[in-house]
């Protein structure tokens, strides 16, 4: 994790033709690729292909030189063992647990022990300002802090690539604008590449370091 | 579910009776007998009573969330990760409610296990047969043990009436 740039390649189609697009981008460590485009433009696609949740019908992705799906030589790595994490558009936090297991779910996954899980996890949600929420269920909270929780949980992971879908969508304004200034500020101290997939140009001025549209 | 439990109860004797297809080998083998034993009564109630369990439990993971499960792979977990901590606990109401219900459906077998395990008392027999036998016998006893099946019935409707109501 040395800032080399991570590179994607993005070439192929999923589905039935409804996304059919070739992508070269480059994203460096702590840089933040806003990739733009209305709604229906293939977007979320983007994200759901990197993270390895949609399969690609034809073509091939390519993360830092390593094969992560190739349609025609049945490479596949499956979503549980790509170095990306997301926060999805529609959050999706697991509604049976806390807060604090929701984040250590993905250490504990990959491994780390319990102690050490929900300590990193801890201070994962102090930095996201939920620093009193460990036992709370994600329906007992605001979209707001369901958000933060979400980002939390895919940051804790260390990620070398951070995948945002929408990440403010599901807001409210007033949250939204607390989260404006939150998130530049947990981005700016992450220290892998991160793409955010948005169709809200004030969130590209907000975080974004580079912008690639989808039209 | 459309069986006659006593065909059910049939069924088991064919397959597990001493003579039976399972149940010569069974005995020639290893000299197990199962008709007319309790663990008969258990194979008649678990015949008879699964299918309730099965259609809760497969209604609920047919409706499972696969967004939440595809989140928990991205987040590292393997696929039988994701179903213990995933669809499993997600599917804990439909879990227990079909356990209820196979397990008061049960209660009131008859068909099936007096076909295949008897009737006999202390050993193998069960609540709706002692009341079938008493009937001619001990006609208030039968009644007292009716009683006793009527309000487990019911306290188990009871439990179970907001997942039903809710349900459909």
């Amino acid at each position: 994790m040395d800032g080399w740039p991570m590179s994607i390649s993005l070439n192929g189609s999923v589905g039935r033709g409804e996304f059919e697009r070739s992508f070269n981008f480059t994203v460096a460590d702590g840089e933040v690729l806003a990739i733009t485009g209305p709604n229906g433009s293939g977007k979320s696609t983007v994200i759901h292909t990197i993270a390895g949740l949609i399969q690609l019908r034809s073509g091939s992705l390519e993360s830092d030189g390593a094969m992560w799906d190739a349609s025609d030589s049945k490479v596949w790595v499956a979503p549980e063992n790509r170095t990306c994490a997301v926060v999805f558009q529609d959050l999706r936090l697991f509604p049976h647990m806390n807060v604090i297991s929701n984040v250590a779910y993905g250490l504990r996954a990959r491994g780390v022990n319990k102690d050490e899980a929900i300590e990193r996890s801890k201070k994962m949600l102090t930095r996201v300002g939920l620093s009193s929420f460990d036992k709370r269920l994600p329906n007992d909270l605001s979209g707001g802090e369901r958000q933060r929780v979400a980002l939390a949980r895919a940051l804790v992971l260390e990620p070398r690539l951070l995948l945002l879908d929408e990440p403010l969508s599901a807001v409210d304004s007033a949250s939204r604008a607390a989260l404006r200034e939150l998130l530049p500020e947990v981005l700016g101290s992450f220290a892998g590449a991160t793409i955010l997939v948005t169709h809200d140009l004030g969130d590209v001025e907000a975080m974004a370091t580079a912008n690639i549209s989808l039209n | 579910m459309v069986l006659p439990p006593v065909v059910g109860g049939i069924a088991l004797l064919t397959a597990f009776g001493r003579q039976g297809i399972v149940g010569q080998y069974l005995y020639d083998w290893f000299n197990v007998s199962l008709p007319f034993t309790r663990t008969a009564v258990v194979m008649a109630q678990v015949f008879v009573a699964m299918p309730f369990l099965v259609l809760a439990v497969e209604a609920a993971f047919r409706q499972s969330d696969r967004g939440l499960e595809d989140a928990a792979r991205t987040m590292g977990a393997s696929p039988s990760r994701v179903f213990f901590t995933i669809a499993i606990p997600a599917a804990r109401p439909a879990i227990i409610a079909g356990l209820a219900l196979a397990w008061a459906r049960s209660l009131g077998e008859f068909g099936a296990s007096i076909t295949f395990a008897g009737s006999f008392p202390g050993r193998t027999q069960t609540l709706p047969m002692a009341v079938y036998e008493l009937v001619s016998v001990d006609y208030r006893l039968s009644l007292v043990l009716s009683l006793v099946l009527i309000f487990i019935s019911v306290a188990v409707l009871a439990a179970m009436r907001d997942r039903w109501m809710a349900g459909r």
